[in-house]
């Protein structure tokens, strides 16, 4: 069996999967250098509602450069992402005013970084880290805000007698938990997540795998998610899309990909692991 | 504003200290800030003869303003006689020779620290603000070039968030002073560092103009232009009038300074602007120790 019958098999079978008529994501022909060093290139993939797409590859093979392109951190030389908004269907987030892109930044997307301090306010309150997306979105009454924090802390187990403690004072753990809270407050439909396991310490990472897992079933999330660790892919993600040199060198279901690797890479990637 | 320019071959001397060019462009950056209120106006500050501290960005508002036929007040926290308040007077008495008062009705620009005066101002007089930190999301975000985006996006969440940050910690909005406020329902604005009592009457007759020295901005507020302080549905602004009468001159609507008197530690509640203490002492007012002052 080839890896193109592979990919086809696996995209109908999420459209199969996941009954929806059209993907939340699309990605055409994405490509980003960095003067003459190619960061990603010529990346396209669909993901479906509901879809966990995981991304692997070795250091440098541009993981980060994609997923940066995808939530409009970072603008792509070439192609298209095409997002289903809530209010215009379909729109190339590329091309759409900044406005508009950071309005889907604090709402229909959310983005889990590595270090829990890129993407906390290090200096205000759990609560105040939770509440602050929906105080974006025009959340007025501290009663309410207040209750929905208390809720998402416990939902990512941290006591709510933290509430008002500074992620300056929590674990790595604890922050990264928090990091999650303060993402989904808003119910977001996609979370790219770089790297949320890493640097922690096994056993940490193992609870937070747990708890991602369980938010993801149940609020039907899409996400992508970057990371080296083949463990993480195997727990969480649906889908997996193996890069090399800023370039996609297979892409099919997790399963699949990690047990019967086509690529020469992914053999390779999967066989280092296997022997760990 | 000034129509007057340099007089011929007195190149060492120009009125109100700046020079005609520096005048204009300042007068350029005032004029847009009252074109889009609230709105801070980048400009070129320059070096005034006195420490940034002093309000530099008030005096060359002040300067860029100020005509030959102007009345000048200089008020610091409320009084005329603080050092820092009589320099500047002193200041623009020798560059500009303008007259000076104290009396808040008598002045057509009044130069500020801290505090708006209670006699409500005209449509004929100009209330410029000496700003320390323009920038009311810089204490949450330190990037200057994401603050520029909130403003231009109109991202404001994050000011919520510091008023969060005070209830959460205090159980009320803390913030006493530089209350941010919404200007016409657009941008979000540091009023500079009054007491939020004074936030009201920022809805006035009279220009409202700001300048940050160090900073180099400038922002301002049209007459009558709408000024909302920001605040929660179940913690509403509220301006905090102390329960208590002007101890001198028995006013309950004024802003009150706490004084000790003597060395048993005896203290009296005061109007922190003295002008309108003493305005209302002349027409027969008096307070719980009035006669002993
Ligand atoms: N800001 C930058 N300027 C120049 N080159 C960059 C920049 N960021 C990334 N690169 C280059 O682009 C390529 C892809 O980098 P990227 O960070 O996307 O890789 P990655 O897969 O996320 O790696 P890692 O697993 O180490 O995080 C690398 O060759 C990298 O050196
Ligand atoms: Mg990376």
């Amino acid at each position: 069996m080839s890896g193109k019958f592979f990919e086809e098999f696996s995209q109908d079978f999420s459209k199969n999967l996941w009954g929806a008529p059209q993907p939340l994501l699309q990605v055409e022909g994405l490509s980003k250098f960095y003067g003459a060093r190619r960061g990603c290139a010529d990346v396209s993939f669909d993901l479906w509602p509901g879809e966990v797409m995981g991304i692997v590859g070795e250091s440098g093979s541009g993981k980060t450069t994609l997923l940066n392109c995808l939530a409009g951190h970072l603008a792509p030389d070439t192609g298209r992402v095409l997002f289903d908004t809530r209010a215009h269907g379909m729109q190339d987030t590329v091309t759409m005013s900044e406005p508009e892109r950071r309005m889907l930044g604090r709402t229909d997307w959310a983005f889990v970084h590595q270090h829990a301090s890129d993407g906390l306010r290090m200096n205000v309150s759990a609560g105040g880290n939770v509440g602050e997306r929906l105080m974006a979105v025009g959340a007025r009454n501290y009663g309410d805000i207040r209750e929905r924090a208390t809720d998402w802390l416990g939902r990512v187990e941290i006591s709510g007698d933290r509430i008002d403690d500074r992620p300056t004072a929590f674990s790595g753990g604890m922050r990264q938990r928090l990091q999650i809270a303060r993402n989904l407050v808003t119910g977001p439909r996609l979370v790219f997540m770089d790297e949320p396991t890493g640097g922690l310490d096994v056993s940490v990472q193992a609870r937070l795998l747990d708890l991602l897992r369980g938010l993801v079933r149940e609020m039907g999330l899409s996400a992508i998610i970057v990371t080296h660790d083949l463990a993480v892919v195997r727990l969480l993600a649906d889908r997996l899309m193996v890069m090399k040199d800023g370039q996609v060198v297979e892409n099919g279901l997790t399963d699949q990909v990690l047990d019967d690797p086509q690529h020469g890479y992914t053999q390779l990637l999967v066989s280092s692991v296997l022997q760990v | 504003m000034t129509t007057q320019t340099a007089e011929a071959g007195q190149s060492a001397y120009n009125f109100a200290y700046l020079d005609e060019q520096t005048k204009r462009m300042i007068r350029r950056a005032i004029l847009k800030g009252l074109a889009v209120p609230g709105y801070q106006v980048p400009f070129a500050s320059r070096e005034m003869p006195m420490p940034y501290g002093w309000g530099t960005g008030g005096v060359q508002v002040s300067a860029a303003t100020l005509t030959p036929e102007d009345c000048f007040k200089v008020i610091d926290q409320g009084a005329d006689d603080t050092t820092n308040a009589v320099s500047i007077r002193k200041f623009f008495e020798r560059t500009a020779q303008v007259e000076t008062t104290t009396r808040t009705g008598e002045a057509t620009v009044i130069q500020t620290r801290h505090r708006i005066p209670e006699e409500p101002l005209r449509e004929d007089q100009v209330l410029v603000y000496q700003v320390p930190i323009p920038e009311p999301l810089r204490f949450l975000e330190p990037s200057e070039v994401e603050t520029r985006k909130m403003h231009a996006l109109e991202e404001y969440g994050l000011m919520h968030v510091k008023l969060y940050e005070d209830i959460a910690r205090h159980g009320a909005i803390s913030t006493a002073y530089a209350y941010p406020v919404k200007v016409e329902g657009r941008y979000v604005m540091d009023p500079s560092p009054i007491p939020k009592f004074d936030n009201p009457k920022l809805e006035m007759a009279a220009i409202q103009l700001f300048g940050a020295g160090r900073e180099q901005r400038i922002y301002a507020l049209p007459p009558y232009t709408q000024v909302v302080s920001l605040d929660f549905e179940d913690h509403p602004f509220d301006p905090s009038k102390a329960e208590h009468p002007c101890d001198l001159c028995g006013a309950e609507d004024s802003y009150l300074d706490e004084v000790i008197t003597d060395d048993a530690g005896s203290r009296m509640f005061v109007c922190s602007d003295t002008d309108y203490c003493l305005a209302r002492r002349d027409a027969g007012h008096e307070g719980a120790q009035g006669a002993r002052a």
